[in-house]
């Protein structure tokens, strides 16, 4: 009967030929490819020493960031720990003393604040819900640890590094 | 005149007392053809008719007149009358005026939602989400105010005020003793207390329910927390005072009581007020008997991930023919 799709192949099997049977030349020809390979471009990279570039829309560690004079952005309102699917963010509020008008923007800002990257899925949705474009996850991998609790990232780790001024 | 009358709102018609208002009328049928009311609060005589959020459109005036009225009226001020036809939420004007009103309320509130802490329970929050704008049309400067402390436990954020008295109204007629009001005209009015004096007595706390906006805060509660954070509870305690009933919602994060504050119905005012004490000093968990988690709205942010009840999935819901079918496996003590 002829098969409905005419795809199949019958296969016979030979028996080996003398150049198939001297088996040697085979290994060469093999051995050949392997080393051929040892002159092309690798396939890998040398991370963490050296890096892919990302497109551009990828989303890496998160930091929080600082407007244009240097103050911090974030106010502590709570909506990325609202949005977030992973329950990842967690804060405290504090109100702002007259003398820190220089480190944040608004009345408030975030005392502690906190990401557990074990938790985090890399979505962006508090990138999303930010009213105040304090947070991006513009960042590089979160790097590889031993402990569970290096994991939770405070604010040393994720805010921006205040801008240097060129003289 | 009858003692009823026979009113309809958005094609709903309902039996009412001759008297009572437009508004309370919408309520009494309760849902979504309610009006929004910024200014009107029921426990507080001679509230309303300042914020103009509740306009409505009155198609057919009464049985004898059946002309429609000119204009949109409030609904908080206006009564009923026997055959009167209302529109709300079905009249495309009112929908644009209530859109106006917000714009209007807006136009010198800061937004600064993200600090103030009643974000999340805020009524012109709720009203400009619904209704409001993107964006502002407004050009100029918006009033500013510094932030005033009304006593230790109150502070008063006047850039966010709507001016819409009822705070006032809660000094003048639940307290003996008013010592806030509104100074100046128009667009400079303000509520203050003048010297900044303190507002002292046993229920000036209830001004920080009825605020609609965050102008009137807990300053015990100051950034604690985000209130879609905390965990409301109802709860009550015997309470000293003559005219306070104890009866609260206790707002818990984890196992502090965050702030205490008094129970509001569905159309998010009190049921009762409480005094200072019951307020301000009784946060500790052994001061009050609890009875149940409150009842929290659907829509509301504050309900994301509080449950009242457990309700299991289906998939770990007991199945009693399945479990009798395979009750040699479950008794199995070794697998293999």
């Amino acid at each position: 009967m002829e098969s409905l799709s005419n795809k199949k192949k019958v296969l016979d099997q030979k028996p080996l030929t003398l150049m198939e049977r001297m088996y040697l030349p085979a290994i060469f020809k093999g051995m050949g490819i392997t080393f051929s390979h040892l002159f092309k471009k690798t396939a890998t990279i040398r991370y963490p020493e050296v890096e892919r570039e990302f497109s551009t829309n990828f989303r890496g560690m998160h930091s929080l960031k600082r407007d244009e004079n240097g103050k911090e952005r974030c106010t502590a309102c709570g909506l990325c720990a609202l949005s977030c699917p992973a329950e990842a963010i967690t804060m405290i509020a504090a109100e702002r003393k007259p003398e820190e008008k220089d480190l944040y923007r608004e009345e408030k800002y975030a005392a502690t604040y906190e990401i557990n990257m074990l938790r985090c899925i890399f979505c962006g949705l508090c990138e999303e819900a930010c009213p105040k474009e304090a947070i991006y996850l513009d960042g590089p991998i979160v790097p590889a640890d031993y402990l569970r609790k290096d994991f939770i990232y405070g604010k040393d780790k994720l805010v921006e590094e205040p801008l240097v001024m060129k003289k | 005149m009858s003692d009823k009358v026979k009113v309809t709102i958005d094609g709903i018609t309902v039996e009412v007392d001759n008297g009572t208002t437009i508004l309370n009328a919408a309520r009494q049928i309760g849902g979504d053809i309610v009006p929004p009311a910024m200014c009107y609060y029921s426990k507080l005589e001679g509230s309303g008719g300042k914020c103009r959020t509740c306009i409505v459109k009155v198609s057919k005036g009464s049985e004898k007149d059946p002309r429609p009225m000119p204009k949109l009226v409030a609904s908080c001020r206006t009564t009923v009358m026997d055959g009167m036809e209302v529109l709300n939420i079905t009249s495309p004007e009112v929908l644009e005026a209530r859109a106006g009103v917000v714009e209007f309320l807006l136009i010198n509130h800061p937004l600064d939602c993200p600090v103030c802490d009643q974000a999340g329970e805020c009524d012109l929050q709720n009203l400009s989400y619904e209704h409001g704008l993107q964006q502002t049309r407004f050009e100029f400067e918006r009033r500013t105010f510094e932030r005033i402390d009304i006593g230790d436990k109150i502070q008063l954020h006047m850039n966010r005020c709507i001016l819409c008295y009822r705070c006032v109204f809660v000094a003048d007629q639940i307290t003996n003793k008013r010592v806030h009001g509104i100074l100046n005209r128009g667009d400079h009015s303000e509520i203050s207390t003048y010297i900044q004096q303190v507002v002292e007595n046993d229920f000036s706390g209830n001004v920080i329910d009825v605020c609609p906006v965050g102008a009137l805060t807990d300053k015990t509660f100051r950034f604690k927390n985000r209130v879609w954070f905390t965990k409301p509870v109802d709860a009550h305690r015997d309470c000293n005072h003559d005219t306070c009933n104890g009866k609260v919602t206790l707002w818990y994060k984890g196992e502090n009581v965050l702030r205490v504050t008094a129970r509001k119905d569905e159309f998010g005012e009190v049921e009762a007020f409480i005094c200072n004490e019951c307020r301000f000093d009784k946060k500790l968990t052994a001061d009050w008997v609890i009875e149940h988690p409150t009842h929290i709205d659907d829509t509301s942010v504050i309900a994301s991930n509080h449950y009242e009840t457990l309700i299991p999935l289906h998939v770990i819901q007991p199945n009693e023919a399945l479990q009798a079918a395979n009750e040699i496996e479950l008794h199995k003590k070794v697998k293999y």
